[in-house]
């Protein structure tokens, strides 16, 4: 199919999802993130969880081909970045994903909050050059490293003895528990 | 269809969503998008951004900007003409399915809502201006992060540890690391 026709109708598909599970709703994720309102963290701990579950099993089967995978480096900037992320994410309650849909929905702020992005976006792009001199973007842990095997090329498993099936399918049950056990709601 | 649901029936259908996109194209992205779009409006100002040179049948892509012409100019090259690319298409069907989500429910945001979010106005209160400087900064901060870091929510964080991917769990770790004191104390007056 089109790959053009193909991101029409994922993303499409995925506004419309993130819409009706919360995520475009600041109230929701900054209810996360204080604590109170565990709703979208069980959502996400759930997704990853069986998302992982079903990629890893049709991988073991032969249905779908590692080439699909896209396994991104580990470096200092992915924590460094993560906590500035952290901080925006916190004082905005959006996401880069989530502010999209936010504005289909007709959130204002959301408009205000893209804007941010589209300078924050552009300010990195002025300062790359700088970044490449120092060792901030230098791999760790081998660089495209994941936890469980995927037998991909290029790519490191942290546990490469034992079929990535096996080790991914108890990290997914995990996190999948863990989606059960978190309370909706803060107890109070 | 009932427009909120609940968490198990939203974890599923989120992760089929993601699983979806993996096993139909590659796994979900979002932020370099961003970067896509600054491109393709800067080289309107400026015609040196984006080099095109034409060999033959094939077309190489530079830039005078480090960050665009990293990976051969890949960035250079969707940001020539992002409608044609899977990944800024992508993000624009994100607006219009979130749209299309909203019309079809029932819950109407009223314009207060729409504006600033309860629980942001009992802490931070009723300034419309506020709210939009605020979601500006947060903007910039969560943009120039997740470039920082290679990926967002959706790249490093779902895509990413669905895959196993260290860094994953590195970024995931750092965002609420960071973004969980910073909301308990900016939203310690929101009450439940």
């Amino acid at each position: 199919m089109n790959s053009i026709i193909l991101a029409l109708i994922i993303g499409g598909l995925f506004g419309f999802v993130l819409h009706r599970v919360g995520a475009s709703n600041p109230q929701k994720i900054i209810g996360m993130l204080r604590l109170t309102d565990f709703h979208l963290a069980k959502v996400i701990l759930f997704a990853i969880g069986i998302s992982s579950l079903v990629l890893f099993t049709l991988m073991y089967f032969g249905v779908i081909s590692n080439e699909h995978l896209s396994i991104k480096s580990s470096h200092w900037g992915v924590a460094v970045g993560g906590l500035i992320f952290g901080l925006g994410f916190a004082i905005a309650g959006y996401c880069p994903g989530t502010g999209l849909c936010a504005l289909g929905e007709g959130r204002k702020d959301a408009k205000w909050f893209i804007f941010g992005g589209l300078v924050g976006a552009f300010l990195f792009m002025l300062i790359f050059s700088y970044i490449l001199d120092t060792s901030i973007l230098n791999e760790l842990f081998g660089g495209n490293t994941t936890l469980a095997n995927t037998d991909k090329e290029g790519a490191i498993a942290f546990v490469d003895n034992i079929s990535g099936v096996f080790v991914a399918g108890i990290i997914a049950i995990v996190f999948m528990l863990l989606a059960f056990i978190l309370p909706t709601k803060k107890n109070t | 269809m009932k427009e909120n649901w609940g968490w198990l029936k939203s974890g599923l259908i989120l992760g089929l969503v993601f699983l979806i996109a993996v096993i139909a194209v590659k796994p979900i992205g979002v932020s370099t998008q961003y970067v896509i779009a600054d491109a393709a409006i800067l080289k309107v100002a400026n015609d040196k951004l984006i080099n095109k040179t034409v060999e033959g049948d094939k077309k190489t892509y530079s830039s005078n900007n480090a960050y665009l012409n990293k990976s051969g100019g890949k960035y250079a090259k969707a940001a020539d003409n992002p409608f044609s690319t899977y990944g800024f298409i992508f993000v624009l069907a994100m607006i219009l399915g979130g749209f299309i989500s909203s019309k079809l429910g029932s819950n109407k945001l009223d314009d207060k809502e729409k504006s600033i979010p309860k629980v942001w106005r009992n802490s931070m209160g009723d300034s419309i201006n506020k709210r939009r400087l605020y979601s500006f900064i947060g903007g910039v901060f969560i943009l120039f992060g997740a470039r920082l870091a290679g990926g967002c929510t959706s790249g490093h964080m779902m895509s990413g540890m669905m895959q196993t991917s260290i860094s994953g769990y590195i970024f995931a770790a750092a965002v609420f690391l960071m973004a969980i004191p910073v909301s308990l104390i900016i939203y310690k007056k929101s009450g439940e």
